[in-house]
C-alpha cells in the first residue's frame, strides 16, 4: 500500500482515488438530484449556506480524486481530457451540470406536465403550466391572420404548390440544369407573384387557364416545325401573342365583362397576416433584394465615377439607417412622394422597402466576394476578349457568389428576423399577430405560452436556414 | 473618342435617371403639399411641443420645444445603446471564449446560448421580456428586498440614487488618475524597452484608479449619500416607491434583449478573432520563454484584436440602430418620441422622417469613419 497523498492523486492508488472520488461525485449529483426532482433536501439540517455549497463541494474533491493522467482507463481519461482539466474547469463543469440538472423539473412541468391542451375556453386551463389551448384556438389565427376561415386553403394551396416548384431544381436533369438559373431569377419568382396576387389575393384574373392550355399546345405542337435557329424567339413570343389574339380577338364578346372573370373573393392585404404573412414578405423581399443588391455591389466596383458615387451613397444610406425608419418612410413620407391619385398598397410599399435596405446589405456582402477574387481572373477574361456583362456573368460572379454564401444566409437571416417588423405600418404577421391575441378579454394572460411558441418556430425556422446554408457552403467549395 | 462614349453614355443615362426619379418625387411632394396646405420648413421644431415623455434625462415637459423633445428621444436612444453596448461586450467577450474552452461541457453551452439567442427575432425577445417574464415580477407592495436596498417590481427596478457632494472633485482625482497610469505606462514600456524590467502595471493603474479617487473623500470634501427608494401609498390599492432611482421596465426589457441579442454576435466575432490566430504564433511565442499569460497579452491579444474589433462595431452599430425597436414597447427613444408622437401631433411627415433618418446615419457614419481612421492605424504595416 503506497502512502495516500490526498492533495496529489497519483496512478500508484487508482483504485482508492477512483472509488473515493466517484462517490463523492455521485453524492454529489445525487443531492441535487433529489433535491430538483422531488424537492428533498437531504442536508436540511445544516445552515442554508453550506447545504446550498456542499454538494459542489463535495463533486469537487471528488473531481480532485479522479484528475489522474494516462490512467489507461478510456472512459476516465475522456472525462479528464475534455471536462476535468483544471480546478477551475472542474468547478464550472460542476455548476453546469447542476444548473441543467434544476432547470429540467421547472421546463418539464411547463411545458408537458402542468400544461393543459384540451377544452377550447379560457377556463380549460387549471394547471400551473402553459396553457396550449390558447395556441391551439388561435392557431389559425396565427397562421393565417385575419384571413377568412372559408378561404384558407388557397394559402395552403399556393404555398403547396409554390414549395413544389420550387424544388424542381432538386430533379432536374442535367440537361436542364443550365435552364435553372433562369427559371429561378426571372419564371418563378413571377409565377410566385401570379399566385399570391391572383389566388391569395383574388385580385382580376386577366389570365385564363383554358386559353393559355391551348395557346400552349398549339404553340408546342407548331413549334415542331420551327427551324432551330428561331425556336427559341418562336416560344418566347408566339404563346403570347397566342394567348392575347384568342382572348381578346376570337372570345372578345365573352372577355369583355371582366368582373364575371373574378374567380375569387377579394382579400386585401389588411386582413393576411400570421405566419403566412411573414413567409410571403421574407420570400419576396429575399428574391429582389438579391438581384438589386448585385447590381449595387458591380455599381460599386465600377470603373465609372457617376455609377460607383452613387452606388455607394445608396448602399451607406440605407446601412446607416434603423429599419423600423425606413418602414416609418415608406407608410407616412413615401405617398407624399407619389401623385395624388395613385394607390399602392401598404403590403407592396412595405416590400419594396425591406428589399431596398436588405439589398444594401447584400450588396456589401457581394462586394467582399468580388473583392476577395484576385485580379488575374478579370485579367484572364478580358485576354479573352470578354465585355463587362459577358466576364461578369460567366466567370467573376459564379466564383464570387460562391465565396459569399456564408454572408449572404447571414443577410438572409437577418431579413427573416426582421420581418416582425412590419407590425409598424399596421400589417400583422406572426408576432403582431401574438400581440393582438394577447389584448383579447377572453385570453388575457397567455403572453408567455405566444412568445414561446412564436420563438420556437422562429427559431427552427432559422436554425434550418443556417444550417442549410453550411450544406451549401460545404456543397461548392471548390479548391482555388 | 469611342472609348470615350462607351464610358460617358452609362454615366449619364444613369445621372438621368436619378434626377428623374428625385425630380418626380420632389414635384410630387410639392403639389401634394400645396394641396394640403403644409408648407416645408423646421420651424416646427421651436414650437410648445405639449406633449408629454414619460422618461427622460433632462428636464423636459410639454411646456418645452418640440427641439427638446428630439433631444430627449436622442438621450434615450443614447442611453439604451451605451447601456446594450457595455453589457453585451462583457457578455459577448466571456461568451466567445468560452466557445474556445477546452471545457466540453462550457463549449456547450456557450454554442447552445449563441444558437439560441441568435435564431430568434430581436423583436420577439423584447415584447418576450417586456410582457411576459417582466409582467411576473410581484406589485410594488409585494416586492421583496434585494441587496437591502433595491426593489425589482412590475412598475420597475428601484435603486439608490447616489447623492455626491463636490463631485467635480471626484472627477479631478479620476482624470488624474487617468493621465498618471498612461504616463506610467509608457515609462514602463521604454523600461522594457531598453532594461528589459518590466513593471506591474495592471496593480499599479488598479491601485491609482482606486486610492486617488478614495483620497478625494477623505480630504476633499467629497461625500457620497445614498437616498433610497421607499414605498409610499397613494391610495388603498396603489403604491409607489418615492426617492431613489427608478429604472422603468421598458429600459430594462430593452437593454436586456439587445444586450443578449448582440452578444451573440461579438461573441462570435471574438470567437473567429482568436481562431484567427495561427497556432504558430503561440508556439512561437512559448518558445522565446514567454508565459502563458504574456502569450495571450503580448502576441495573441493584438493579433486578435486587429480581427475583432471591425466587426465588433459593427455589432455596436447594429445594437445602436436596433435600439429603435424601442418603439414597440413605447420606451420613449428617439423613433417613438420624434417619429412617432411629434409626427403624430404635427403631420410634418418629410421633415420628421428626414430628420430621424438623418440622425441615425450622422451617427453610423461617424463611427465607421472613426472605425476606419482606427484601421488605419493598426492595420500591419509591411516595409
Amino acid at each position: 500500500m503506497n502512502k495516500l497523498n490526498l492533495l496529489k492523486p497519483d496512478l500508484n492508488n487508482l483504485n482508492t482515488y477512483l472509488y473515493a472520488g466517484s462517490f463523492l461525485i455521485f453524492i454529489s449529483l445525487l443531492d441535487v438530484f433529489l433535491n430538483s426532482f422531488f424537492a428533498i433536501n437531504v442536508t436540511s439540517y445544516l445552515p442554508q449556506t453550506i447545504s446550498f455549497i456542499l454538494p459542489l463541494f463535495l463533486g469537487f474533491i471528488g473531481l480532485h480524486l479522479v484528475r489522474i493522467e494516462f490512467t489507461g482507463i478510456k472512459n476516465l481519461d475522456l472525462l479528464n481530457k475534455n471536462i476535468n482539466t483544471t480546478n477551475f474547469n472542474a468547478i464550472l463543469t460542476l455548476i453546469i451540470i447542476f444548473v441543467i440538472i434544476k432547470s429540467i423539473p421547472p421546463i418539464l412541468s411547463w411545458f408537458i406536465i402542468d400544461a393543459n391542451i384540451t377544452g377550447d375556453t379560457k377556463e380549460a386551463c387549471t394547471g400551473s403550466g402553459a396553457c396550449w389551448t390558447y395556441i391551439k384556438i388561435w392557431l389559425r389565427r396565427f397562421v393565417y391572420g385575419m384571413y377568412p376561415n372559408a378561404e384558407q386553403w388557397r394559402i395552403n394551396l399556393s404555398f403547396i404548390s409554390l414549395l413544389a416548384l420550387g424544388s424542381v431544381g432538386y430533379f432536374a436533369t442535367e440537361k436542364f440544369k443550365k435552364y435553372l438559373t433562369l427559371y429561378y431569377v426571372v419564371i418563378y419568382p413571377f409565377i410566385a407573384f401570379l399566385f399570391i396576387f391572383f389566388f391569395i389575393s383574388g385580385g382580376p384574373v386577366f389570365f385564363e387557364f383554358s386559353y393559355g392550355i391551348i395557346a400552349f399546345a398549339v404553340s408546342i405542337i407548331v413549334g415542331f416545325f420551327v427551324p432551330k435557329k428561331l425556336k427559341v424567339w418562336y416560344f418566347l413570343l408566339v404563346p403570347i401573342i397566342l394567348y392575347i389574339s384568342l382572348k381578346y380577338f376570337l372570345f372578345y364578346e365573352e372577355s369583355i365583362d371582366l368582373g364575371k372573370l373574378n374567380g375569387f373573393n377579394w382579400v386585401e392585404t389588411g386582413a393576411w397576416g400570421g405566419l403566412s404573412l411573414t413567409f410571403i414578405v421574407s420570400f419576396f423581399c429575399l428574391i429582389f433584394c438579391f438581384p438589386v443588391g448585385m447590381f449595387l455591389a458591380l455599381g460599386r466596383r465600377s470603373a465609372l465615377p457617376t455609377i460607383r458615387y452613387i452606388s455607394i451613397g445608396f448602399i451607406e444610406f440605407w446601412r446607416g439607417v434603423p429599419l423600423i425608419t425606413v418602414l416609418f418612410m415608406s407608410s407616412v413620407m413615401f405617398p407624399m412622394f407619389l401623385p395624388e391619385d395613385f394607390f399602392m398598397d401598404k403590403l407592396v410599399r412595405v416590400i419594396i422597402a425591406i428589399s431596398l435596405f436588405e439589398a444594401a446589405y447584400v450588396a456589401e456582402v457581394i462586394r467582399g466576394g468580388l473583392q476577395a477574387l484576385p485580379r488575374g481572373q478579370y485579367d484572364a477574361a478580358k485576354s479573352l476578349g470578354m465585355g463587362y456583362w459577358k466576364m461578369h456573368i460567366l466567370v467573376i460572379l459564379p466564383q464570387a457568389l460562391k465565396l459569399v454564401i456564408p454572408g449572404i444566409a447571414n443577410t438572409f437571416l437577418a431579413l427573416v428576423k426582421d420581418t416582425p417588423l412590419i407590425f409598424v405600418v399596421g400589417l400583422l404577421e406572426l408576432v403582431g399577430m401574438l400581440n393582438l391575441a394577447k389584448t383579447n378579454p377572453d385570453w388575457l394572460g397567455f403572453a408567455m405560452e405566444g412568445y414561446v411558441f412564436a420563438a420556437i418556430i422562429f427559431w427552427i425556422i432559422c436554425y434550418a436556414m443556417s444550417k442549410y446554408s453550411y450544406n451549401l457552403e460545404i456543397k461548392y467549395k471548390t479548391e482555388r | 473618342m469611342n472609348f470615350k462614349l462607351k464610358n460617358i453614355g452609362p454615366q449619364l443615362i444613369t445621372i438621368a435617371i436619378v434626377v428623374l426619379v428625385f425630380g418626380f418625387f420632389t414635384f410630387n411632394a410639392q403639389m401634394n403639399m400645396e394641396n394640403r396646405g403644409i408648407e416645408f420648413g423646421y420651424g416646427f421644431l421651436s414650437q410648445e411641443s405639449s406633449f408629454d415623455v414619460q422618461f427622460s434625462l433632462i428636464e423636459y415637459d410639454g411646456s418645452h420645444s418640440y427641439a427638446r423633445a428630439y433631444l430627449v428621444g436622442l438621450l434615450n436612444t443614447l442611453l439604451v445603446a451605451f447601456i446594450g453596448i457595455i453589457i453585451s461586450t462583457i457578455l459577448g467577450v466571456i461568451i466567445g471564449i468560452a466557445r474556445l474552452s477546452p471545457n466540453y461541457l462550457i463549449e456547450r453551452s456557450a454554442a447552445f446560448y449563441v444558437e439560441f439567442f441568435r435564431n430568434i427575432p430581436l423583436l420577439l425577445q423584447i415584447f418576450f421580456w417586456y410582457f411576459a417574464a417582466l409582467r411576473a415580477l410581484p406589485l410594488p407592495q409585494d416586492a421583496d428586498v434585494m441587496f437591502g436596498v433595491s426593489f425589482l417590481t412590475i412598475k420597475g427596478l428601484f435603486v439608490p440614487r447616489f447623492v455626491w457632494e463636490n463631485l467635480d472633485i471626484f472627477f479631478y482625482s479620476i482624470i488624474a488618475a487617468a493621465i498618471s497610469i498612461v504616463i506610467i505606462r509608457n515609462y514602463a514600456r521604454k523600461l522594457q524597452e531598453n532594461e528589459g524590467k518590466q513593471l506591474p502595471i495592471f496593480s499599479i493603474s488598479a491601485g491609482l484608479l482606486i486610492i486617488l479617487p478614495l483620497l478625494t473623500f477623505l480630504f476633499g470634501g467629497v461625500s457620497l449619500n445614498f437616498e433610497l427608494p421607499v414605498l409610499k401609498q397613494i391610495s388603498t390599492t396603489s403604491f409607489i416607491y418615492e426617492g431613489g432611482l427608478g429604472i422603468p421596465p421598458e429600459l430594462i426589457a430593452l437593454t436586456l434583449a439587445l444586450a443578449l441579442y448582440t452578444a451573440t454576435f461579438i461573441a462570435e466575432c471574438v470567437r473567429a478573432g482568436i481562431q484567427g490566430i495561427s497556432k504558430g504564433q503561440k508556439e512561437a511565442a512559448a518558445s522565446i520563454g514567454l508565459t502563458p499569460r504574456q502569450v495571450l497579452k503580448l502576441v495573441i491579444m493584438p493579433q486578435a484584436l486587429r480581427i475583432i474589433i471591425p466587426p465588433t462595431t459593427n455589432q455596436y452599430l447594429n445594437l445602436t440602430k436596433n435600439s429603435s425597436l424601442a418603439a414597440a414597447i413605447a420606451y420613449p427613444d428617439l423613433v417613438l418620441v420624434f417619429a412617432g408622437t411629434a409626427l403624430m401631433q404635427t403631420g410634418r411627415a418629410i421633415e420628421i422622417v428626414s430628420i430621424t433618418m438623418f440622425t441615425y446615419l450622422s451617427i453610423s457614419l461617424s463611427i465607421s469613419m472613426l472605425m476606419n481612421w482606427y484601421n488605419k492605424s493598426i492595420a500591419i504595416k509591411e516595409k
